[in-house]
């Protein structure tokens, strides 16, 4: 047995989620069988989340306060990458303020690419943060729109206090297309579902466990925990039969989230570190391409590992809608007609990112050496005392306690999610700072309202592909929860 | 030591465009509209003029940069003219300029015009500002009436007022200036408007709805500037002078510092304070006859009078209601119907509440005209609450 595996876990759902009745209600004309899918809601990125900036979420949640001191390696996995050619780690890591040393591996291309990459990680040895984030898209009116969500999990791996460790893994690889999309396709091509669940997940996902399981030394009675996620629901429950497993089968998500494409096997392996037991083990399966099956026993650390949010904390910050046509446009489905004032330029100067970098990513507060004053942005000199910039010490603010000091709903602004909330956000340190605030309920905010940091998409640079990030400020839990968007 | 703008400058002439939705008219149209009828006023020729500042805010959407849109429509042959802008400061730093220019003795006459073609942007509303490279990348993307709706918030929170009454209070200040706007020939809107279609109008930036915005205009607004002697000489007899130019620019404080409440406008207190003692005055809410100010949201004028001093802090809800700025109140405020009525083209702005002062002080405004005014303000705030440029300018008879 390896003193190496996972130290601690995070997870990130969208708080947007859709009632699957809306989309089967939109489609009813054409598409009336849709009505039987038409149970729970689905999890959907605002307009301005993507992969990246829910990896960001969940390896927030996943670091905890524990730092990133002695990371090695950073790894994330998905099959929606934002650039084709700009890597979503290096993105993340500046976020994170993640140690400069690090290596990085992006990989994607299959919805087993969430597992592969983890599995690749812990047979690695080295300390790393690993994130899986995925939007999947399904085309309208398709099977895959009612049952796609969308999310992230991280995994924090170490030789120190270790939750669980690998201690068996089974790889099968198979050309076997039950989909596939073609580079810089919309919506995935798929095959018939009686033959994908046959021929595929029937056969090669029970192949691959059993290859862990024999790694493992174990029968499928020795197993407590079962993930097996599904892009084909049917499948699933399929695999499990014919592994004749009796146990925990860890749930898949689909009251309230959706199948995450290469996210959705690490999510609900988070989801099962949340419950399991000092001692239990959990066998995690993933179809794609052939399949990766691996063998996690936890430990007694499993306590103290658990995150703050967790998938079960993201699952219950939702914004309920009802509006379809509010997911096709935050998901770039549709065109609307957003006037005039959307034509304003949103080109980026890639030199000044690049100059000031080190406090726009991380959201870098200075904190002045003359007087103390904490300040953001920082500038040349120290807004109270006028001491040189020069002897600012960063300080973040993405964890900084915070509140509503003014706010307006502001209904002239183009803003891809009407109204645009701003206001001055005041944080207990002392620094304020004029922001946009997001996933605000129907009730709006106060002055007061509690606030956390969210990394988010900026600005949206249609013509020339680019987008621009940074933070903005969210209702805490407590300030917004469980609100109807 | 410095002694100051009083009385070293008086307005030779002064004119102001029809401002509103002119579809018919360029900015230079709007420019020469104005410029004759100041020169007229002033009783001197084009050539006379020996130096000009020219303000105009958004260049970049429908005039061009520089001074050489205005020195070409006015044909200011071979003069210095200099292109200014300071947000919606522009047209009171243009006055500053000229007036400052001929306070040195640089020159004997000098020109100060703003203009501003709002209407050829294809939609209402300011068009967004571009901030910079490096604020594009943090600062959130709020609309004009964003930022000052956020004042309401800071109010209330200091002084406990209910949103309900704040409402009513901001209402009654653009229920006031439509009264007054129907006694404007030159306003783009002229009619009064019954105060429950203010308060039922369509929310812009909450708690700022339709009519507690000012309207988007074309216009344009200039003065001659000369010193007091030469006018005399020209033959002026009423003279108006200039009592105090001042400016105030945010440093970032309010932005940055968690020592600013966000209930009033430090920028506009600093140059009030700095404004009355340059024009020797002591006692505002006694001296002054009348006030423009920068009514560009309904809340800017209630919290303006408290940062002009002439509200104590926290009155202004009910100095408002009790009609103390109504047009026979105490001081009367917007006599001419203010940005509300006017429209705010940005850079004519400042040079248009002057023109009205310089009427009113002589005694020129028909059906609005006060009782003997002596003493007027003008106040303009740049950019937002929180980060902008207070300009104030008083006028007063010689």
């Amino acid at each position: 047995m390896s003193d190496f595996g996972i130290v601690s876990f995070g997870a990130y759902v969208p708080r947007y989620r859709l009632d699957r009745q809306a989309i089967a209600a939109a489609h009813k004309w054409m598409a009336p069988s849709l009505r039987g899918l038409a149970k729970g809601a689905r999890a959907f990125c605002a307009w301005d989340e993507d992969s990246v900036t829910m990896a960001v979420e969940a390896a927030r949640d996943a670091l905890g306060g524990r730092g990133a001191a002695g990371l090695k390696v950073i790894g994330m996995a998905t099959t929606r990458p934002v650039y084709a050619d700009l890597p979503a780690t290096a993105l993340v890591a500046g976020a994170l303020d993640l140690p400069r040393g690090l290596r990085s591996v992006d990989s994607g291309y299959s919805q087993r690419a969430g597992m592969s990459g983890l599995l690749a990680m812990l047979k690695g040895g080295e300390a790393g943060l690993f994130v899986a984030s995925d939007a999947p898209l399904g085309k309208p009116a398709s099977t895959q729109e009612m049952t796609f969500g969308a999310g992230a999990a991280a995994f924090v791996l170490g030789s120190e206090n270790v939750a669980a460790r690998l201690i068996g893994a089974g790889s099968v690889i198979d050309n076997f297309v039950d989909h596939y999309r073609q580079e810089g396709a919309a919506y995935d091509y798929h095959w018939e579902e009686r033959w994908v669940r046959d021929e595929g997940y029937g056969k090669l996902v029970p192949e691959a466990a059993r290859a862990a399981l024999a790694e493992a030394g174990l029968a499928i009675g020795d197993i407590q925990h079962l993930v097996m996620p599904a892009m084909l629901r049917v499948a699933a429950g399929d695999v499990v039969r014919k592994l004749g497993f009796a146990g925990n089968v860890v749930d898949d998500l689909q009251a309230d989230c959706g199948y995450a494409g290469a996210a959705a096997a690490p999510l609900m392996l988070a989801r099962a570190l949340e419950s399991a037991g000092p001692g239990d083990r959990i066998l995690v399966l993933s179809f794609g391409q052939g399949a990766d099956a691996l063998v996690l026993e936890v430990t007694d650390a499993i306590v103290k590992a658990r995150p703050a949010r967790g998938v079960s904390g993201s699952l219950a910050q939702a914004l309920m809608t009802d509006s379809y046509l509010r997911y096709l446009s935050f998901t770039d489905q549709v065109e609307l007609e957003w006037g005039m004032r959307s034509e304003k330029s949103a080109k980026t100067a890639m030199s000044e990112v690049w100059r000031s970098g080190g406090q726009i990513e991380p959201f870098h507060a200075g904190q002045c050496g003359t007087c103390g004053t904490i300040q953001f942005p920082q500038l040349q000199y120290c807004v109270n005392c006028h001491a040189p910039g020069s002897g600012f010490a960063p300080v973040s603010l993405r964890d900084a306690p915070a509140k509503v000091m003014t706010q307006t709903a502001d209904s002239l602004s183009y803003h891809p999610s009407p109204p645009l909330y701003v206001g001055f956000v005041q944080f207990a340190n002392g620094a304020r700072v004029q922001m946009e605030m997001v996933d605000i309920g129907p009730d709006g905010i106060e002055p007061g309202t509690e606030l956390e940091m969210v990394f988010r998409v900026k600005e949206k640079d249609r013509q020339r592909g680019y987008s621009r990030y940074f933070w903005k400020a969210a209702p805490t839990v407590s300030g917004n929860a469980n609100k109807k968007a | 030591m410095a002694t100051g703008i009083k009385d070293k400058v008086a307005v030779l002439g002064a004119g102001c465009s029809k401002f509103g939705e002119r579809w018919d008219a360029g900015a230079g149209d709007l420019m020469v509209e104005a410029f004759e009828e100041a020169l007229a006023d002033a009783g001197i020729e084009r050539k006379d003029i020996e130096a000009a500042w020219y303000g105009c805010y958004a260049d970049s959407h429908n005039v061009g940069n520089s001074s050489i849109p205005a020195a070409t429509a006015l044909r200011l042959d071979g003069i210095p003219v200099s292109r200014m802008e300071n947000m919606c400061a522009t047209g009171t730093e243009a006055l500053r300029g000229a007036t400052y220019a001929v306070a040195s003795g640089a020159v004997d006459i000098a020109l100060a015009i703003g203009a501003e073609k709002l209407k050829d942007t294809g939609y209402g509303g300011l068009p967004p500002a571009f901030k910079g490279t490096f604020n594009d990348l943090w600062m959130p993307m709020g609309s004009a009436p964003s930022g000052f709706a956020q004042l309401a918030d800071g109010y209330r929170t200091k002084y406990q007022i209910s949103k309900e009454d704040l409402k009513r209070a901001i209402g009654h200040v653009s229920w006031k200036s439509h009264q007054n706007g129907v006694f404007s020939p030159k306003a783009h809107f002229r009619k009064a408007v019954p105060m429950e279609t203010i308060l039922n109008a369509p929310m812009i930036a909450d708690p700022l709805g339709l009519f507690d915005c000012s309207g988007v205009s074309d216009g344009a607004a200039c003065a001659i500037v000369t010193t007091p002697e030469i006018a005399r000489a020209l033959g002026k007899t009423d003279i108006v002078s200039i009592k105090a130019l001042q400016i105030s620019t945010s440093s970032g404080r309010e932005v940055q510092m968690g020592d600013w409440d966000g209930s009033y406008v430090p920028n506009t207190r600093n140059a009030a304070r700095r404004a009355y003692e340059e024009a020797g005055i002591s006692d505002p809410r006694a001296q002054l006859s009348l006030t423009e100010v920068h009514d560009c949201f309904s809340i800017t004028e209630l919290v303006t009078m408290e940062d002009l001093f002439l509200s104590d802090d926290g009155r202004a809800v009910r100095d408002f209601l009790d009609g103390r700025y109504d047009r026979d109140g105490a001081i009367p405020c917007q006599i001419d119907g203010g940005l509300k009525c006017f429209g705010h083209p940005v850079a004519a702005s400042g040079l248009r509440m002057a023109y009205e002062i310089y009427s009113q002080l002589l005694g020129r405004c028909g059906e609005r005209q006060l009782v003997s005014p002596s003493l007027g303000l003008a106040h303009n705030l740049g950019g937002v609450p929180y980060q902008g440029i207070a300009a104030i300018s008083i006028l007063g008879l010689l």
